[in-house]
């Protein structure tokens, strides 16, 4: 299944939510905001939304700036 | 020169807590603020030294840009908010790196998403910056306040970082800014405030509409006398980063700024005399031994 995450095109080899997507990658929903086609997916709903095939997904966090 | 017993003690003070700053609160949209400088968390050398800087700075307000995660390694468990104390700061997400209102208000609602539930006072704040050019990083106004429509709609309580145009203010304020941020100079250049004038009349028109409408100096400040200068022109905060994080020694220039912002603000309410071309004596021309 190809979906998009940052602009980079990646492969999973099954279906996940969005938790296990973060997991995946060491983060902290409390530390992430994350959009699916250019949608907001509010915090709550990080469990039960799953990733499909096609997805543009963004995935951010806060770094520093003036 | 022989140090007065309380120069010492200022000397061998340890850097000052942000309590140590007794000015009155600043309002801005819900928020009440007990400091009248903002800082900004870009480019540290590293999070502890930022986190140093930001205790110097007697800072309440700091700066965050919204960025994609990198995902290419392991992520490596720091995160810039576990050096920034919920209980002590206010987080103010920047749009930086916009260049159009869509862009803007895309990046407006992801810090807003992130702040959600996160343990930080207003997480209606962004610090809207729409720029023109990658080379100037100058406003563009047209854009600025397109997005800034759409996201006082959208609940927002937006700071805007702007040009120094008093009428371009003025709009700003009509359009529901929580605050104006005019800037002083091109961000990072360290120019200071180049046409101390036009924020002069911005002050001017805007408080003259309304006495507590809050005007921040935003970017180009290069050390404390420039932060002096801008709060002598009646402004009521300055929001500053590479003035702090690019000197050799950060942490004694946060302490600076704190110093400055606030001597500059007790000068404004004191009121300077006048310019005047020629001297006054200030001792009494009458009764001179040879006179």
């Amino acid at each position: 299944m190809k979906v998009v995450i940052n602009g980079k095109n990646t492969e999973l080899a099954e279906p996940i939510t969005v938790a296990e997507l973060l997991s995946r990658h060491e983060l902290h929903p409390s530390r992430v905001a994350v959009e699916i086609n250019r949608e907001i997916l509010p915090k709550k709903s990080y469990q039960s939304v799953q990733v499909n095939s096609g997805d543009q997904i963004e995935i951010v966090t806060f770094v520093g700036g003036g | 020169m022989k140090s007065s017993p309380l120069l010492a003690e200022a000397d061998s003070s340890p850097v000052p807590t942000k309590t140590a700053m007794s000015v009155d609160p600043l309002k801005i949209g819900s928020q009440l603020i007990h400091s009248r400088l903002i800082v900004g968390t870009g480019k540290y050398s590293s999070l502890e030294l930022m986190r140093d800087c930001h205790m110097a700075s007697g800072a309440e307000v700091v700066t965050v840009a919204v960025r994609r995660e990198r995902l290419m390694d392991k992520n490596s468990g720091r995160n810039i908010l576990d050096f920034i104390d919920p209980n002590k700061y206010v987080l103010l997400p920047n749009t930086a790196g916009c260049f159009d209102a869509d862009e803007v208000v895309r990046v407006a609602r992801l810090g807003r998403e992130m702040l959600t539930d996160s343990g930080y006072r207003g997480a209606n704040w962004v610090k809207l910056e729409c720029l023109g050019d990658t080379k100037t990083l100058l406003p563009d106004p047209v854009g600025t306040l397109k997005a800034l429509d759409t996201l006082v709609a959208d609940g927002f309580e937006v700071l805007v970082y702007c040009s120094d145009d008093v009428m371009l203010c003025r709009q700003l304020k009509k359009a529901g800014a929580a605050a104006v941020m005019p800037a002083g100079s091109p961000i990072g250049s360290g120019q200071g405030v180049l046409n101390a004038n036009a924020i002069k009349i911005i002050v001017e028109i805007l408080k003259g509409e309304d006495v507590t409408y809050p005007i921040i100096l935003d970017a180009g400040v290069g050390t404390a006398s420039d932060v002096a200068a801008a709060m002598e022109l009646g402004i009521d905060g300055v929001l500053l980063n590479t003035a702090v994080a690019g000197a050799k020694d950060p942490v004694s220039m946060a302490h600076a700024m704190r110093l400055a912002t606030e001597a500059g603000l007790r000068a404004f309410r004191a009121g300077r005399i006048p310019r005047k071309l020629y001297a006054t004596a200030s001792s009494p021309w009458e009764g001179r031994v040879n006179g």
